[in-house]
């Protein structure tokens, strides 16, 4: 994959190259829109921190609906419905494969989560410049990961 | 005859504002549910299905995943909107999303007062 990425960025197509304008044209002699070349960096590391927060919130988002959602109803339905069925899920649920698991959607539901609340408050208005918003973004990271982490060793 | 294909009929700002209407139901609930799960864990199912079963939590966590369904039915459209560009292909995963989340809250009604 990273081959692939590296790849494209060294094809002429996606290297970045600076369009200085020629002389600018009159209106008289316009021509078709030139074909300019684009410039996309596939690298997700080169992205600026609130881009990979907004990424992160969509691919989280997508998940937990497509996966979350149905799997925490049924594991709810059962678990109300018989005493019996509660000790099972207990027992799956103690397994440390699920754990690993549970963790991974506990991440997930964690930065959709601040990264939610990030979202609200740049809607107020608050840390809304550059700076601000960057390093926010970068906490929110951190602060998913890190609280992941630590629900997971509680967890365990 | 009027070609307009079926998007764009200006509920864009309402719908923005119901997702973050929505999101704060979310949070007040996540941070309730969580406090209680800490500090009064349930001991054994008599436990975990009185506090589902039970006047308060039950109509909260279903205020709750109504909230959220509305939030995933805005998030997944905004989704399919924006890589589907196949207007037929949009408008079924649309639908479908649509018929499942209602699908989705019958079901938690039936859970949660089954």
């Amino acid at each position: 994959m990273v081959e692939i990425l590296r790849h494209l960025r060294n094809m002429p197509y996606f290297s970045c190259q600076t369009n200085l304008p020629s002389l600018p044209m009159s209106s008289s002699d316009a021509k078709p829109a030139r074909q300019r070349p684009k410039y996309y960096d596939l690298n997700l590391a080169n992205l600026p921190a609130p881009g990979l927060l907004s990424i992160l919130h969509r691919i989280t988002g997508a998940a937990l609906f497509l996966i979350l959602i149905p799997t925490l109803l049924f594991i709810l339905q059962q678990t109300l419905q018989s005493e019996l069925d509660f000790q099972r899920w207990k027992a799956h649920l103690g397994h440390p494969m699920a754990k690993l698991i549970l963790i991974g959607f506990i991440w997930a539901y964690l930065h959709h989560f601040l990264a939610g609340i990030r979202y609200l408050l740049l809607d107020v208005h608050v840390g809304i410049d550059k700076v601000s918003a960057r390093s926010s973004a970068r906490a929110v990271i951190a602060a998913g990961f890190i609280g992941a982490f630590l629900i997971g060793v509680w967890l365990w | 005859m009027v070609k307009q294909a079926p998007v764009g009929a200006h509920y864009g700002l309402r719908d923005w504002l119901l997702q973050r209407i929505t999101a704060v139901v979310m949070i007040i609930w996540t941070l309730f549910f969580a406090g209680l799960l800490i500090w009064c864990p349930p001991q054994g199912w008599a436990d975990w299905r009185q506090m589902f079963t039970g006047n308060f939590l039950r109509p909260l966590t279903l205020l709750f995943i109504a909230a959220l369904l509305y939030h995933a039915w805005i998030g997944m459209r905004d989704i399919w909107m924006d890589y589907i560009k196949s207007t037929a292909l949009r408008l079924t995963l649309q639908a479908s999303t649509a018929l499942l989340l209602i699908f989705y809250f019958i079901w938690s009604v039936a859970i949660l007062w089954g």
